[in-house]
């Protein structure tokens, strides 16, 4: 089913909910310091968005327009704060990183701003498809930037020392502005840059 | 006196919530197009900040917290730990706020309504907003406090973003390569001044 | 399409009720798995510090509470008294006690506020090492960006570093959170906490510490401020208003040993 396809191919380079769609910065600045974080956060919210896309489009005909944003929010937190508790029992270290960021997973427009644009219009199965489709293409930018961001800031990937750092008796300096947050602004600025030399139709206009 | 003052001033500066702390991104960069919109959602972050900081640092001590509802008297509630409640109830504050003043507006102020349009209850899910919750709530600020920190971190916020504004619009003039034109510059131009902002990284008052 | 109020008002009760259902069975559900969590970890970070065991010996998280049973003495003392009080270690929160105010104390002296410490408990626990008679204190203070929660591990001496570890920090990664590197901590042992005055002297100094300093430790380039936030608070739960009491009581009964001028 080629729309099926679509819906998760196309928020990864063509529609991506950070690069283009301006949703989801936050987090992903403040937890791509570490691959490990961001593959967790990657991951958390991935899920997230998958399953409250889908409880959002299975009532979607049932909520009352008025208190819509408020149901939305309350179903997204219920599932945040599962997360959370889940995190907590079971990858405890990780979560002590992840701390303040799982909870800003509520406000990460990506979620809402795909349950108010996509899954209070569209059908259970579609609304699956784009939650997983634009998850991935967070995860994307989330990888991309937590890769360099790690590497360069402190010669380690996963915690594997690639580039040895003096501190561990090795040659490399590591790159302190990769470490801290306009590092990371930089390199989603250069992830643009790629993303619509690649895809000109997403230039803005002059 | 005093403390309150350093307060406010580390709240506006120094761990400034949009280029110390990052919060509040998404519009931060969507809305810096002009320097009037950024300058309207800014005074209408610091309102809902200014009320929600102090607001859900009543509902946090005396409902939320461990113990917090020995007030009540009742024996059984007196120990309960709802700490986990902690974000659906501060959002909960946070969107009931954003719809009240959205219906405020309509009725008294119509021409700044239209003028705000959509910007209004995005604020509702404005990470700043949560995120000074959750800092009050972790830092255990008192009430008096958490009004002062309120309002200086939306003061912060609102002075980066029209900032950042004030520069897009100096930037129309300048020739931007085209996949760089518009959001890309915009990261970078962030980047700049968060590293301009970290001069203030230290200063203890 | 328009809702009757009513509507609109049984809808928003069942999703509150079906939220709430959701959230607190997984938050009750939990609680003990997470519960036990933080203590595991609490305890591990006291078995490295003391030395008891290594971050390469690689031991398994389900063996931590029964070596920790073996080998660690846990006890609550008084801190301005210094004594040994009878509360009940296993049962005692120190972080919820520092908060209550019939059970701590506001504090606002020079130490104090350097430290960024505003309220200390009343009582405190001390870990004891079995084997070798080494003190493990709970430590915490302002860094940077956050609240810094560690032990310092003391010798038998009273007065050489075994270790010190931070559990908790919200510092830059890569900076301030250098903390946790082990080269870093590896400084510590060895060094003494106090000079032959019985003054605090132990400190983080900027750049590199005089070879064979008895009381500098390195500075953590990029993080001077979390390298003063950790000397500061070091200084303040070893000195007079908090553990020192505690530690004057207990080299009064060394029976008179006073060794490397240590109180």
């Amino acid at each position: 089913m080629s729309s099926a396809k679509s819906f998760v191919i196309d928020p990864l380079l063509d529609d991506n909910p950070i690069s283009l769609q301006v949703l989801g910065i936050c987090s992903a600045l403040a937890v791509t310091t570490k691959l490990e974080t961001s593959l967790v956060m990657s991951i958390a919210v991935l899920a997230v968005l998958t399953l409250s896309n889908l409880s959002i489009s299975l009532i979607r005909n049932l909520i009352p327009s008025s208190i819509r944003i408020i149901v939305q929010l309350t179903i997204i937190a219920s599932l945040v704060i599962v997360t959370d508790q889940i995190l907590k029992a079971y990858m405890f270290e990780v979560s002590k990183q992840l701390s303040v960021f799982v909870g800003l997973i509520i406000t990460n427009c990506i979620i809402m701003g795909r349950a108010e644009a996509f899954a209070m219009q569209n059908g259970p199965w579609a609304s699956i498809l784009d939650g997983i489709g634009n998850g991935l293409g967070y995860s994307l930018v989330l990888i991309f930037v937590g890769f360099f961001r790690e590497l360069f800031g402190s010669g380690k990937l996963l915690g594997v020392s690639i580039l040895t750092p003096i501190t561990e008796g090795g040659w490399y300096t590591p790159n302190g502005l990769m470490v801290l947050a306009p590092g990371a602004f930089f390199l989603i600025g250069i992830f643009i840059w790629m993303n619509r030399v690649w895809k000109p139709e997403q230039i803005e206009a002059e | 006196m005093e403390s309150y003052l350093s307060l406010a001033t580390k709240a506006i500066f120094v761990e400034n919530m949009a280029l110390a702390y990052f919060l509040g991104m998404c519009s931060f960069l969507a809305v810096s197009k002009k320097v009037t919109t950024a300058v309207g959602l800014g005074s209408a972050v610091v309102f809902v900040l200014a009320v929600t900081c102090p607001l859900n640092n009543l509902v946090y001590n005396l409902l939320l917290k461990e113990g917090a509802l020995s007030w009540t008297g009742v024996e059984a509630l007196a120990s309960l730990d709802l700490s986990f409640l902690n974000f659906l109830a501060l959002i909960g504050t946070i969107a009931a706020l954003v719809q009240i003043v959205e219906m405020f507006l309509d009725k008294y102020m119509p021409a700044l309504y239209a003028a705000l349009g959509i910007f209004l209850p995005l604020i509702a899910v404005n990470c700043a907003i949560l995120g000074a919750s959750l800092f009050m709530v972790e830092r255990d600020y008192g009430f008096v406090e958490s009004t002062v920190f309120g309002i200086g971190s939306g003061i912060g916020w609102l002075l980066a973003v029209v900032a950042l504004a004030a520069i897009r619009e100096k930037m129309r003039y300048s020739s931007v390569p085209g996949p760089l034109r518009g959001l890309g510059i915009t990261f970078i131009v962030t980047g700049l001044m968060a590293i301009g902002f970290m001069a203030f990284a230290g200063i203890s008052l | 399409m328009e809702r009757s109020t009513n509507y609109i008002l049984v809808f928003a009760t069942a999703v509150c009720f079906v939220c709430s259902i959701f959230v607190s069975g997984a938050a009750v559900a939990l609680k003990d798995k997470q519960d036990l969590n933080k203590k595991v970890d609490m305890q591990k970070k006291v078995l490295l510090v003391a030395g008891v065991i290594s971050g390469s010996d690689g031991v398994e998280d389900s063996e931590i509470p029964r070596i920790f049973e073996e080998r660690i003495d846990a006890r609550v003392i008084n801190l301005k008294t210094g004594e040994e009080s009878k509360t009940d270690p296993s049962t005692f929160d120190q972080l919820k006690a520092s908060k209550d105010p019939a059970t701590s104390i506001a504090v606002s002296s020079s130490g104090a506020m350097a430290a960024g410490v505003k309220r200390i408990p009343n009582e405190a626990i001390v870990y004891i090492s079995k084997k070798d008679q080494r003190l493990i204190f709970p430590i915490e203070g302002k860094g940077l960006w956050s609240t810094l929660y560690g032990f310092l591990a003391v010798k038998s001496d009273l007065n050489t570093v075994e270790g010190i570890i931070f559990y908790q920090h919200g510092e830059t990664p890569g900076l301030g959170g250098e903390i946790e590197n082990p080269r870093w901590t590896g400084l510590w042992p060895g060094k003494q906490i106090f000079d032959a005055k019985g003054m605090t002297a132990i400190k983080v100094i900027k750049g590199q510490a005089k070879a064979g300093d008895p009381h500098e430790i390195d500075g953590l380039s990029g993080a001077t401020i979390t390298g003063r936030g950790v000397s500061h608070l070091v200084q303040y739960w070893m000195g007079d208003e908090c553990f020192g009491p505690y530690l004057k009581s207990r080299s009064t009964t060394k029976m008179g040993m006073n060794i490397g001028g240590a109180r």
